[in-house]
């Protein structure tokens, strides 16, 4: 009995079928199901084959190729396009340390950026010279990329479990570096207002989810807190956000803000649209943390009281690190909720990723392409999307079945 | 003389660290920090609207609003006033929410179960389009949507779907059902059935509740109700000469359609994609919680000789619907507080209006109040009902 208890369990073995058994299991069970799977297979080879012949046919991708810089930057000054590329470098760079001293999740992501930027790179390649601008330095940068990340993986493979704290600190460090070298020192800042693009949306997203957190802890915290006032304040705080849409949030932000300061006081756009997006946020992830904070057994609270530990203590050390640590998935789920929900800043009128597709597809030089090019901007623009919200969903996933939480 | 602490007895607590008193303290702290804030927020706001000339106020509602909405369920002209005008903006948010409601409910049971079915094909296809929909963000689908209906073809090229749906520049039109003169002689038999039916629902739930055992008795009161309705359906025929209520088939005039209902684009537009965008998580929500019905249940349906059909009318979903009903609550209320997205496709709902109505007026405060006041009651009103149905179907449960 104890033998069998230390030998690792083995997996039941799957019995093998054939082709044919599988598709009489899978798809042709019975006549209902032969006949849906007849329909469905015509269905789908009618819907791929017109989509791979307008994308092999349409003549409306040069609204995209010629209008790359205005998808990922917006109108960021085209002599100042090292600033991103050099943060991207630098995310690269702890992308690949992080995949080498972590392995499992970071190394599939950081492995999956490289590849990313290679084939990116690649297909820059197969591009007319006239519509990669500038050619050298795109393609230089690409590759560039990639190769920074897999050096990156390469230092960090052995014994790179020793820079585990470093490259947590590189981390948090990363966000006002990035905002520094985006912005710019002293005399040649580069205003908010010509940032755009992929680039706004993910400051917007980012911003908002490292800004909203502690928000979110606090809010949580106070609203199970036994001291009536509080406890008032952010239940209607929470409810109150809760309640309504966030284009009147960031409506009111843009418009009541300026009111609400004393008028030296300027506060341009996009820190407008942060703070809206972050008190939005900040209700959302309240209620999640909350739903973590409750999963915690009471047992964990007296024994530390017992020990001898204070509110803030037991706060600190036993409740909130296994509460956030069980609710990291739907944290996950919440930031790509944000990441999505970044694009009704183009409502006040900043032009995000979704802002730079409208400013591309309505410009008047694709009247003479039958049809215009949105259909071409919107497939690009949405596939950027789903490729950033798909990643972090399956990432989520990947940690809840790793950590074995997200059961409440 | 002098009063002693008794020998044994520590000493009084010194206030700072007893902890009622810090409780107080810390509130009293907390609420004058709050209430500092607000007022210094609002002073200087107040400060600032007074330098502009702009203070508060509701006076401006009852001035005529003098913009053009689109389209209002209630007759609407520019000279009505703007409380009048923000009506419609609320009844036009309403009118897109609950059909959106009730078509990405039934979107998303579709969807759900179609996850969970046996045929690998469209377990498939109904996984890629959830993947699909739900990773994208909702605007740009609408403005998607918005940009396909402004492509369609004129009027008088409609494309047409058997003629009865009719895909066009200027929205979509429907045949739709109409009441013709003689729908007076079929009221008497829709009222009969309703009667007759309600009559043998109690008649049967008061049996099944003498003999003490469970039975059907709602499909077979649908089903008398109907048979009535039916016969008088075609009484009426007989005896008048035409039917009750005919299909409207949409006939193409020189302007445009006449007869059927139309759509505005823009109306269309933002339902589709709302409803395509919700059903998709309604969807996941109907799958984890068919999914979350533990197996046992499924089994010992099945071992005491429940059909499949049964095992989920009676087993599964009665359980399924409990686990279900709460997160559906909340796609309901997001997909209300979505539909505020209409402003950017040009839907006059209640936060366009009030936006036309801030730009025109400049009342800043007293429009945002308003809009953020309807946002949560029409919130509140939809978890109150959601909240009502929920514990009813609690109910269930021994």
């Amino acid at each position: 009995m104890a033998t069998e208890a230390s030998q690792p369990r083995a997996r039941a073995p799957r019995p093998s079928i054939g082709v044919l058994e599988w598709l009489r299991q899978n798809l042709f069970s019975n006549w209902w199901n032969t006949l849906l799977s007849i329909v469905l297979l015509f269905l789908v080879f009618q819907a791929l084959s017109g989509l791979l012949r307008w994308v092999v046919t349409t003549e409306g991708w040069i609204g995209v190729t010629s209008n790359v810089r205005l998808l990922l930057v917006g109108r960021y000054p085209p002599d100042q396009i090292w600033r991103p590329e050099l943060v991207v470098g630098l995310i690269a760079v702890l992308l690949g340390l992080s995949g080498g001293a972590w392995r499992g999740i970071p190394l599939v992501l950081a492995v999956g950026f490289s590849v990313a930027m290679a084939v990116l790179g690649l297909l820059s390649l197969a591009l007319p010279p006239d519509q990669v601008q500038p050619v050298f330095s795109t393609r230089l940068f690409l590759f560039g990329v990639a190769a920074l990340t897999a050096l990156g993986l390469a230092a960090a493979w052995r014994g790179g479990s020793r820079l585990r704290w470093p490259l947590v600190a590189g981390w948090i460090l990363l966000y006002p570096v990035a905002v520094l070298i985006l912005r710019g020192v002293g005399e040649a800042t580069i205003g908010t207002n010509l940032w755009g693009g992929l680039m706004l949306t993910m400051i917007l997203a980012i911003s908002g989810i490292v800004l909203s957190f502690p928000l979110g802890v606090l809010l949580a915290l106070g609203r199970r807190s036994n001291l009536p006032v509080i406890k008032w304040f952010c239940v209607a705080y929470i409810e109150l956000i809760r309640g309504v849409p966030l284009v009147t949030v960031l409506f009111m932000a843009s418009l009541m803000l300026p009111l609400f300061l004393p008028a030296e006081v300027r506060v341009d756009a996009v820190v407008r649209a942060i703070v809206a997006v972050t008190l939005f946020s900040a209700a959302y992830l309240a209620e999640n943390v909350r739903g973590g904070l409750q999963a915690i057994p009471r047992g964990q609270v007296e024994a530390a009281r017992a020990l001898g530990l204070n509110v803030v203590q037991t706060t600190l050390l036993i409740t909130l690190p296994q509460a956030l640590r069980a609710v990291i998935p739907v944290l996950v789920g919440q930031f790509i909720a944000l990441f999505k929900d970044t694009s009704l800043v183009v409502i006040i009128g900043l032009m995000d990723l979704l802002g730079a597709a409208q400013a591309i597809y309505t410009q008047p030089q694709w009247l003479g392409i039958p049809g215009g090019v949105w259909r071409e901007t919107f497939f690009v623009v949405a596939g950027i999307y789903w490729i950033f919200s798909f990643t972090m969903s399956r990432t989520a996933r990947q940690i809840e079945t790793n950590l074995n939480v997200g059961k409440l | 003389m002098a009063v002693t602490t008794p020998p044994g007895q520590p000493a009084r607590i010194p206030f700072y660290r007893d902890t009622r008193i810090i409780a107080i303290i810390v509130q009293v702290v907390f609420a004058l920090v709050v209430i500092g804030t607000l007022w210094f927020l609002y002073s200087t706001m107040m400060d600032g609207l007074r330098r502009a000339n702009l203070l508060p106020s509701f006076a401006f509602l009852r001035q005529p609003a003098s913009f053009p909405i689109s389209e209002s369920p209630i007759p609407y002209d520019p000279s009505r006033t703007y409380a009048y005008a923000f009506l419609v903006g609320v009844l036009n948010t309403l009118r897109v929410a609950s059909i959106g409601i009730v078509l990405a409910t039934i979107l998303g049971i579709v969807l759900g179960i179609a996850r969970l079915s046996n045929n690998w094909l469209l377990r498939n296809i109904a996984t890629v389009y959830v993947e699909i929909v739900r990773n994208v963000p909702l605007l740009l689908q609408l403005f998607f949507w918005y940009a396909m209906s402004q492509a369609f073809p004129r009027v008088q090229e409609a494309i047409s779907f058997g003629g009865l749906l009719f895909l066009h520049n200027r929205g979509v039109t429907i045949a739709w059902p109409r009441a013709n003169d003689d729908f007076g002689a079929w009221a008497p038999w829709l009222w009969a059935g309703l009667i007759a039916g309600v009559g043998f629902y109690i008649a049967r739930r008061i049996q099944f509740a003498r003999r003490d055992r469970p039975g059907v008795a709602l499909p077979w009161a649908l089903l008398i109700a109907a048979a009535i309705a039916l016969l008088g359906f075609v009484v009426t025929r007989v005896i008048a000469g035409q039917w009750p209520v005919t299909l409207e088939i949409p006939e193409l005039q020189r302007f445009g359609f006449s007869g059927g209902i139309t759509m505005t684009t823009n109306f269309a537009a933002l339902l589709f994609g709302l409803v395509i965008y919700t059903a998709t998580f309604i969807g996941e929500i109907v799958r984890s919680g068919i999914q979350a019905v533990n197996k046992g249940q499924r089994e010992a349906a099945r071992a005491l000789g429940l059909t499949n059909a049964q095992t989920l009318r009676l087993v599964i979903f009665p359980q399924a619907l409990r686990i279900i009903i709460p997160p559906m609550t909340s796609q309901y209320l997001n997909l209300t507080k979505n539909s505020s997205l209409a402003v950017a496709i040009g839907f006059p709902d209640l936060f366009a209006v009030a936006g036309t109505t801030l730009n025109q007026t400049g009342q800043a405060v007293p429009v945002i109040l308003m809009v953020m006041a309807s946002y949560l009651s029409i919130s509140l009103l939809t978890s109150l009902l959601m909240n009502w149905y929920n514990k009813r179907m609690q109910l269930v449960e021994r």
